[in-house]
């Protein structure tokens, strides 16, 4: 009789673990936005807290401000801040107020977090910031009508369909091709292995582009290493692969928590290689307790340097407010708030239309606006898509410089 | 030579899991309970550790004694106040305390040290001789099975040579029986968790220097596969759950490297179920008949 009550005990506690895992997540994000839901009102600003009285817009902010990827939400909303106190301080007819909910990164807690914001008299959005997040909110705000932008969440299942949401960042494809151009361009003699996230529609979106242009462009790719978000924390068996095909560069459009663990693991064994990521891994060099040496050299896509000259002034109030350099999250978010800020000037919105109001309005002078922000100059189609340069940068001594 | 390389991530990632499959093995040998919450002691070891060598900038050496002086004394405070008190109690019971105190240390961690991962810099960074080298062999490797096979030979010596062994044994076989010997169960049971959560911490260290990502669950994906190691070895057998957690190594990197690494999972645990549907006690288990 033991033996089986052993066996129902064991599946029993399986399953309570299986409950608990899967509530646990739930529980722990829930309560984190009621800890962080708090209103950055902006020192400088002369307007009073109501939204709809003395041109102040209420703006709602969505991202993760803990848990994985934390320092994609927290970067973007803290750039967001910086554009907001700017234009606070210019005393014109458009004031902001920022208030800002966590999601973990987790499409349930996003949504909660929406309504949240909905409940508190949001005019118009930024965020999510990590795709799953965005896909859930942008049908949201699609079915409400309300006006959104996205500072990061670059796959195309965003704005599908959507009038409403555009894209600051560039789209997973479009990241992809541009990838395979570069390497194509200026690495030809590189032996090209790719490891990428094949349950994460962001790191798929890229690679799936990559690939196509890639080869169309005559290139090989020798090794395709994939792994899942319960599988990140071990890169020995796809760095073996790689290695053994012969590859010198990886490319991995992938965010920065599983590429340190790629750089650190490959460090040990010894295996010789140059990392190509995309926009998820700005932030690497931030991450604490990383040894920013074995990320020496390390290629990188993305539209935004700190150390460009026309940026200093972001870079410097950035750095004093907060203590860092901004990444390439910061410059979406700071420009998430000036494309919010050009669109209202151009449509001519006042504070005291509704949302809805504001959203119609503001749709059709999308396409027509180009906002020079932080990653570049900016325009739209009328899909949500953005049009705007890149670049690929390279570690050096801890910092990125134009490769 | 691939096939060698896939091996040897294997055992290194195997013998991680049987330093964990041998606390587990330990606790439910003895206690004849099931410790959820050993893998979050894991984690507690790797974030001790890391904190030692980060922030006051102790060397390496120093911060796994502080993380086994402070796992220890977490494993007998645990016992002693979760799992203590429920002794006369149901098995379910203690079984359901055991995923409490495994998430409450997960949330305390995540209070303490954020939810952000961090980095875990690695502990051990010595060269390894060229020829081992070539076969991908990094130090962490080497230090982690030649820890696990001492660790194995030792447990073994201990519970068959030593009188708290003995104790140990004897409280497994029957405790009241024991008691009526004079063997103080309580502090026998005690003992054990202090071995177990010891061993957890060197468990801790070890797989933050393998992988170096740092955050609250790190120790949950590497528990769940210990446990299944301890289970698929034989639970409660010592050379059964060091046998257990490298076999679980091997079949998943090498279903990893060979079949699918998004199945990697999947087939570790449908390798478990043959097993037990072919051998229910599992592999070095003893397989007892219940007189009903």
């Amino acid at each position: 009789m033991k033996k089986k009550n052993f066996a129902a005990l064991f599946l029993a506690g399986a399953m309570c673990f299986g409950f608990l895992a899967g509530c646990g997540g739930d529980t722990g994000s829930a309560s984190d936005p009621v800890d962080s839901s708090q209103e950055v009102s902006d020192g400088g600003s002369q307007a009073s807290g109501s939204g709809t009285a003395g041109g102040t817009f209420q703006i709602g902010f969505i991202g993760p401000l803990t848990g994985n990827n934390a320092s994609y939400g927290t970067s973007a909303l803290q750039g967001a801040q910086i554009a907001v106190n700017e234009i606070n301080a210019l005393g014109g007819d458009i004031q902001f107020e920022i208030s800002f909910q966590d999601d973990v990164s987790d499409a349930e807690t996003a949504v909660n977090a929406y309504n949240t914001l909905m409940d508190g008299g949001m005019q118009m959005l930024i965020g999510p910031v990590t795709t799953g997040p965005a896909i859930s909110v942008a049908a949201e705000t699609y079915a409400d009508r309300v006006f959104a932008v996205t500072p990061s969440a670059s796959s195309l299942d965003v704005i599908d369909g959507k009038d409403n949401y555009f894209q600051i960042c560039f789209t997973d494809p479009n990241q992809g091709i541009s990838a395979a151009t570069y390497l194509s361009e200026t690495l030809p003699d590189a032996t090209v292995a790719v490891i990428y996230n094949n349950g994460d529609s962001y790191s798929t979106g890229i690679y799936e582009a990559f690939a196509e242009e890639y080869t169309a462009l005559g290139g090989e790719i020798v090794y395709t290493g994939t792994f899942t978000e319960d599988s990140q924390t071990d890169f020995s068996v796809q760095l073996t692969g790689a290695q053994n095909a012969g590859a010198d560069l990886i490319f991995a459009p992938i965010y920065y928590t599983p590429a340190s663990v790629i750089l650190t693991q490959g460090d040990a064994m010894g295996y010789d290689f140059t990392l190509f990521g995309c926009d998820g891994m700005d932030g690497i060099l931030g991450v604490e307790g990383f040894d920013t040496s074995l990320a020496e050299g390390m290629l990188l896509l993305t539209p935004f340097s700190a150390d460009l000259e026309e940026n200093a002034t972001f870079v410097d109030a950035y750095q004093e407010a907060y203590g860092s350099i901004p990444t390439q999250f910061a410059a979406d978010g700071y420009d998430c708030v000036y494309t919010l800020y050009t669109a209202l000037q151009q449509a001519g919105c006042t504070s005291d239309m509704t949302a809805e109001e504001i959203c119609d309005a503001v749709i059709p002078v999308m396409t027509q606006i180009q906002v020079d922000g932080m990653t570049g100059v900016l325009s739209w189609a009328a899909t949500g898509e953005v049009t705007k340069d890149f670049d690929v940068y390279v570690v050096e001594n801890g910092a990125y410089v134009v490769a | 030579m691939v096939f060698l390389q896939y091996l040897i991530s294997g055992i290194s990632i195997g013998s991680i899991y049987a330093i964990i499959a041998l606390g587990y093995t330990m606790v439910y040998g003895i206690a004849k309970m099931l410790n959820f919450a050993h893998g979050d002691v894991i984690m507690v070891g790797g974030y001790i550790s890391f904190c030692t060598t980060s922030y006051l900038g102790l060397p390496g050496w120093v911060s796994v004694v502080f993380a086994v002086a402070v796992c220890t004394v977490l494993g007998v405070v645990i016992e002693g106040l979760a799992y203590r008190p429920l002794r006369q109690a149901g098995s379910l019971a203690v079984l359901i305390t055991a995923i409490g105190v495994s998430y409450l240390l997960q949330n305390a961690a995540q209070l303490i040290w954020g939810a952000t991962p961090k980095n875990f810099t690695s502990l051990v960074n010595f060269a390894v001789p060229e020829f081992l080298s070539r076969l991908n062999v990094s130090g962490v490797m080497l230090v982690t099975v030649v820890a696990c096979i001492v660790i194995m030979l030792g447990l073994t010596w201990f519970t068959s040579r030593t009188k708290l062994g003995k104790a140990m044994r004897a409280c497994s076989e029957d405790r009241g029986a024991a008691q009526l010997m004079g063997i103080n169960v309580n502090r026998t049971i005690s003992m054990t968790f202090a071995i177990g959560s010891a061993l957890a911490a060197i468990a801790g260290v070890l797989l933050c220097s393998y992988s170096p990502v740092l955050q609250p669950t790190t120790g949950s994906m590497p528990g769940i596969k210990a446990f299944t190691a301890a289970v698929f070895g034989g639970i409660g057998s010592i050379p059964g759950a060091f046998l257990g957690g490298v076999l679980l190594g091997i079949i998943e990197a090498m279903a990893r490297a060979y079949l699918s690494t998004n199945l990697a999972n999947s087939i570790v645990f449908a390798v478990l179920i043959i097993v037990l549907l072919v051998r229910p006690a599992g592999l070095l288990g003893k397989y007892v008949p219940e007189k009903v």
